[in-house]
């Protein structure tokens, strides 16, 4: 009975979550009924651990689109005879081994490695969720087909296939990496989102909106999507963090981002082997890298709470 | 269930022909490995084509992969380019990996699961922030960072431990470099246990459990933690294939001959044996390891069943 | 019950996947007690990473293989580990009227460490071997200016050799040899110290495989036992005939995957020997290793070379902009800041260990070697300034710390250009795909170029590199003039005549700049407590049977 294996197909419960339903808490005082969406907006606005990530993700856009308001040393201008020297007057975070001014990379660094962050965990989640939500919602060959091609591209670890990608990319711009990542990165969320649309679609509410009549599209929108969302945004945020840190690693591996190209992958990997002599070179990109994914966590936290009717 | 596995043993062959045909693609574009051979000097063409003729890299790519792919199913994995044979390396690496994973998914089931739930069943106090502080502190940091710093601090400046690791790769000195590779990983399940356990804390047979009177200890044991566990493992399972090659990083800074240093080492010298048959039996583990999570489901949570 | 069944089969998985993972199972030759304690006595414990290629002599042409052959074989010619200069080890004599027919004359009572005598037959085997086309060995090309070399290894892709011997090279009794060249070169015997002359034991032709697992022969040391991926163990050997005998047990060379890693096992107390320090463990290596520290010039000289083939660079007028980017750069800060004094400035072509014997002048370079804004910048205008506006430097981004030189290198430039975007460096992936580009003439830019010498003499560092056609020549340099002169310096039978010679063509160089001189690299190595008189050769290889070990 191939059916009812799909249906107990352990992929389901893959994000752990067994949603209870929402739409059982009848609110019949309300005029017009509030959607899980303002529900969770009217939650968010209340939230402080929302209200100082948010700030500090758009403190992080602004550093990225204008890096030259917060900076006027060019992070290009590199003079050697001040090679790792700490800081002075007018350069707080002192010098590289190039003798660049470790406050101006830091700042212009930003725009590389969060758009990598970003644009790679945006690339994955919607790749993800699409291809898995599909998997899921449909079922029967949709999903024999997708979720072996993601067993294919998961089969290949994403340090080695990096590596090799982007030893063949004779141009590595943060297009060239982003585009890997999303290509190596998506069956995660894709796994996860399949099971999480799964479990929704197996709940008594997604059943009875059927029964009303409802249209695919509606249901998947208005039912499934806000519960499958929240195992996919917990593991997008931590994601986004590691696709930073792995931009990183490519560095050090000599297949990261080229320059004139300044990220703090760049300047964290030519600093680790310098830990010793000049602790300065590491701490702060490394520092900024640990605010941004913080900033990231805590934000991703807070909204996937708002989106969960069980915390309420 | 019988059938079950087996259809999932069937399905793996399609998968398993994917990816090995991807991997062998992605290696042959790296390009052609005979020039780097001659170091710094440029190849004599007769010698570079007489090798490029014995490693069959003259053919079309379609024929290559189906000559590798005839040579393995009869056990022969091709050589390395200094005369090792590919199945032979695999003997030394696969097994000092090996030990390596499971030290990492040890430190990561024991301090990720503990952390997790602790700062689960104490949402928003202090544990939990500290649990989120560290695991952000353990992803924004990039492995070869942290793996330099605890070699040096640990290995060289302090004399802790052994600041690399022996050829034999015993346990004992495997803990720090088991570490650092457990790190990414350590934080993603500190994450899912604390949203499992968040969530289940509120489902009515907790609840139940809890108005039976029954203990603490044995609500949280065997009633939270139970229910909560399935994302992580299913995590794990997906993570085994990932840490085994992902220690290339962990493996170069700790001198450990394993699995990932020797893909590197492939993909450096742009040798397709070594990657493609050091992948192939990666994916094979993969596969068996996420087969082996969805059977463990079974064993987690008494309502799935395999027909 | 249901629960056990299921436990069943989850066992029964796990078992298939213990089956299919374990492979190989636990290797047993684990129980190896190399690298702990170090107190068996006399052994120097030294670094070592895998050789690339199986350990043939024909067939080594890196350092870590080069380490261990050295160790292992004796030719007729050695290099004295402080002058550089050839002297005969195995040779009794090599006599030469023509400077092209030579009869060479070896030591009797030599013998391989398998008992077996050394005769001119394994110099003539070896030699026929490493010259077959079939063998595919990498340094075949060694052999080339011996008579009948283009019958046994014809030069078009392809083609199949007609003889399986050189009838250049003949066995005349048990200790002689004669050797006929294709022209006259006078130099010629000084090349017989390179290992892939060395002589080759019959076990070697009788069962290959077993040889090259345990390789056998006749030098200051033996190989006890070899483990690929882990390390090899060295003793003396007491058959050896040389003057050179160790003056310590042995040796274990210990394979790392990484020189930081070994770095820090040195500090730890589990290595004696590192030789090719990391980058980054100059600056502290002195205070570390309490001035346990060698840092001497070696035969390695590091140039960015131009692609001559590439219509951007290749012309009358971008040779004023080579000539100006040569001074643009800042060579004394960036091998003091980057390299810690671990490299020199260059100031010719070729490398001070030569000493003016050998060809050596620091005069040669002048100018174009000097670092000077205001007319590189003057030279790279005339030159209708940088092609395109735009240039690159490429090194490879999998090994050493060519980034950061490179990107130093640019910085200078910039700085003299006035754009901090004009030159940026080109991280190639890895090493190979590196060489794949250069040997391909794919490159639109200037790269990276290293030269080790093979043997300490001037012809050695043009000869390869700068004349037309030649093996190494990635520039596509093609000058009428120098390959005369280089031709005439080869058949000069004066040495003093011929370095002159070597000199005028060097000079040359300095007019065409084929490629910049950037500095001559030293040879490094950090040492323990443990052992003293440690020194490295002319080729920065460490003199193992100096090493004495407390």
């Amino acid at each position: 009975m191939p059916d009812q294996i799909e249906k107990t197909d352990p992929g389901i419960v893959d994000a752990g979550t067994v949603v209870v339903d929402p739409g059982l808490t009848p609110e019949p005082e309300r005029e017009k009924p509030r959607s899980l969406w303002d529900d969770a907006w009217r939650d968010l606005r209340r939230n402080p651990v929302f209200i100082v990530s948010s700030l500090l993700i758009l403190f992080l856009v602004i550093l990225s689109l204008w890096p030259g308001l917060f900076s006027s040393t060019s992070p290009l201008s590199c003079d050697l005879s001040k090679s790792r020297q700490t800081s002075e007057s007018g350069h707080p975070f002192g010098y590289d081994l190039q003798g660049c001014d470790v406050y101006a990379r830091t700042i212009y660094g930003a725009r590389a490695s969060v758009t990598v962050g970003v644009c790679a965990t945006a690339g994955v989640a919607i790749l993800g969720s699409v291809l898995g939500g599909l998997a899921g919602f449909y079922g029967g060959w949709w999903d024999s087909v997708l979720s072996r091609i993601t067993d294919i591209f998961f089969g290949i670890p994403i340090l080695l296939g990096g590596l090799v990608f982007l030893s063949v990319m004779k141009d590595r711009s943060i297009w060239t990496v982003v585009s890997f990542m999303i290509l190596l990165g998506w069956p995660q969320i894709g796994r996860i989102a399949r099971g999480a649309v799964i479990t929704a679609k197996q709940q008594d509410y997604v059943q009875a909106a059927k029964a009303l009549g409802a249209s695919s599209g509606r249901i998947m929108i208005r039912h499934i999507l806000p519960n499958a969302v929240a195992p996919v945004i917990v593991v997008a945020t931590i994601a986004l963090g590691t696709y930073i840190s792995l931009e990183a690693t490519l560095s050090y591996l000599g297949v990261g981002l080229k320059a004139p190209t300044v990220s703090w992958g760049i300047d964290i990997s030519s600093a680790a082997v310098q830990y010793r002599n000049a602790p300065h070179m590491l701490l702060y990109p490394a520092g900024a890298l640990s605010i941004t994914i913080l900033a990231f966590i805590m934000l991703g936290d807070a909204v996937r709470d708002a989106l969960d009717p069980k915390l309420r | 269930m019988g059938r079950y596995v087996m259809r999932r043993l069937l399905q793996m062959i399609p998968v398993f022909l994917g990816t090995t045909f991807l991997i062998f693609v992605m290696v042959y574009a790296l390009g052609d490995p005979v020039a780097a051979m001659f170091g710094d000097r440029a190849p004599d063409p007769s010698t570079a084509a007489k090798i490029r003729h014995d490693l069959n890299l003259d053919r079309p790519l379609l024929t290559q992969y189906v000559l590798y792919m005839g040579k393995i199913v009869t056990g022969d994995f091709g050589e390395a380019f200094n005369g090792q044979k590919v199945t032979e390396l695999m003997g030394s690496a696969f097994p000092v990996t090996f030990r390596l994973t499971i030290v990492a998914i040890l430190i990561e089931i024991v301090v990720g699961i503990s952390l997790g739930l602790i700062s689960g069943l104490r949402r928003g106090k202090i544990v939990d922030n500290a649990s989120l502080f560290f695991t952000l502190v353990v992803i924004s940091i990039p492995t070869f960072v942290s793996g330099y710093l605890l070699q040096y601090f640990l290995g060289v400046k302090w004399g802790v431990v052994e600041p690399t690791v022996s050829s034999g790769a015993p346990f004992g000195e495997l803990i720090v470099p088991g570490l650092v590779l457990a790190g990414v990983s350590l934080a993603y399940i500190t994450r899912l246990t604390r949203t499992s356990i968040a969530e289940n804390m509120r489902a009515d047979y907790l609840r139940t459990a809890v108005a039976k009177g029954l203990p603490r200890r044995r609500v949280v044991t065997v009633h939270l933690l139970r229910n909560s566990l399935i994302p992580v493992v299913t995590f794990l399972g997906t993570d085994v294939g990932g840490l085994m090659a992902g220690a290339l990083v962990t493996e170069r800074i700790f001198n450990i001959q394993g699995v990932g240093y020797q893909l590197w080492q492939g993909v450096l010298r742009q040798n397709s044996p070594t990657v493609v048959g050091f992948v192939t039996i990666l994916v094979i583990v993969f596969l068996v390891a996420n087969l082996l999570v969805d059977l463990l489901y079974a064993v987690l949570d008494p309502r799935i069943r395999y027909a | 019950m249901r629960g056990s069944t299921r436990a069943k089969w989850v066992v029964s998985a796990a078992v298939i996947a213990m089956a299919a993972t374990a492979c190989g199972g636990s290797s047993d030759d684990d129980k190896g007690d190399e690298g702990k304690g170090g107190d068996s006595k006399g052994i120097v414990r030294a670094y070592w990473s895998d050789p690339q290629n199986p350990l043939e002599p024909s067939n080594t042409n890196e350092v870590q293989g080069g380490k261990i052959l050295d160790m292992i074989f004796r030719g007729l010619k050695e290099y004295d580990p402080k002058t550089g200069a050839a002297k005969d080890a195995m040779a009794q004599s090599i006599d030469t009227k023509d400077q092209q027919n030579f009869t060479i004359k070896i030591k009797s009572g030599w013998k391989f460490s398998d008992g077996t005598p050394v005769t001119a037959k394994s110099f003539v085997d070896a030699w026929n071997y490493g010259a077959y086309l079939d063998n595919k060995q990498l340094n075949a090309y060694f052999f080339s200016d011996i008579d009948g070399y283009a019958d046994v290894h014809p030069d078009k892709e392809g083609a199949k050799p007609t003889a399986k011997t050189m009838k250049g090279v003949k066995v005349v009794d048990d200790t002689t040899f004669t050797v006929k060249l294709t022209q006259k070169f006078s130099t010629w015997p000084s090349r017989l110290g390179y290992k892939a002359y060395s002589p080759l034991p019959e076990a070697f032709f009788k069962d290959h495989a077993a040889w090259l697992k345990k390789p056998i022969g006749n030098g200051p040391y033996k190989l006890e036992s070899y483990v690929k991926g882990q390390g090899a163990k060295l003793r003396v050997n007491a058959g050896y005939s040389g003057t050179d005998k160790p003056k310590n047990g042995g040796v274990d060379l210990k394979v790392y995957t990484d020189g930081n890693t070994a770095y820090s096992d040195l500090q730890a107390g589990n290595l004696d020997l590192l030789d090719g320090l990391p980058a980054a463990a100059l600056t502290n290596v002195k205070t570390d290793l309490s001035g346990r520290y060698i840092n001497q010039p070696a035969g390695i000289i590091q140039t960015i070379s131009f692609p001559l083939y590439n219509k951007k660079w290749g012309t009358e007028k971008a040779k004023k902009v080579r000539q100006g980017l040569s001074m643009a750069i800042d060579r004394k800060s960036i091998t003091e800041k980057i390299f810690q004094g671990s490299r020199t400035p260059a100031k010719d072509f070729t490398s001070p260990v030569l000493g003016a014997p050998g060809g050596y002048s620091d005069g040669i370079c002048g100018e174009l070697c000097e670092f000077n804004p205001t007319k590189a910048k003057q030279l790279i205008q005339e030159g209708g300034g940088i092609p395109g506006g735009k240039m690159t430097i490429s090194v490879n981004g999998d090994t050493g710390s060519h980034k950061d030189w490179a990107d130093a290198a640019c910085n200078s430039i910039n700085k003299v250009v006035g754009n901090d975007k004009a030159c940026t460096t080109n991280l190639v992936g890895t090493f190979a795909d590196f060489r794949n580009q250069i040997t391909k003439h794919e490159m639109t830019g200037p790269f990276r170029a290293g030269w080790q010498m093979d043997y300490p003499l001037i012809d050695n560092f043009l000869g390869p590199i700068y004349k037309t056609g030649a093996s190494s020549n990635d520039s596509l340099y093609s000058s009428k003039k120098f390959d005369k002169l280089l031709n005439q310096a080869n058949a000069e039978a004066d040495t003093t005549k011929a370095i002159q010679l070597y000199q005028d063509a060097e000079k040359l160089l300095v007019q065409d700049v084929p490629a910049i001189p950037l500095w001559y690299q030293n040879g490094d190595a950090g040492y323990s407590d443990k052992i003293s008189n440690v020194t490295l050769n002319a080729f920065s290889v460490p003199v193992f049977s100096d090493i004495t070990v407390k």
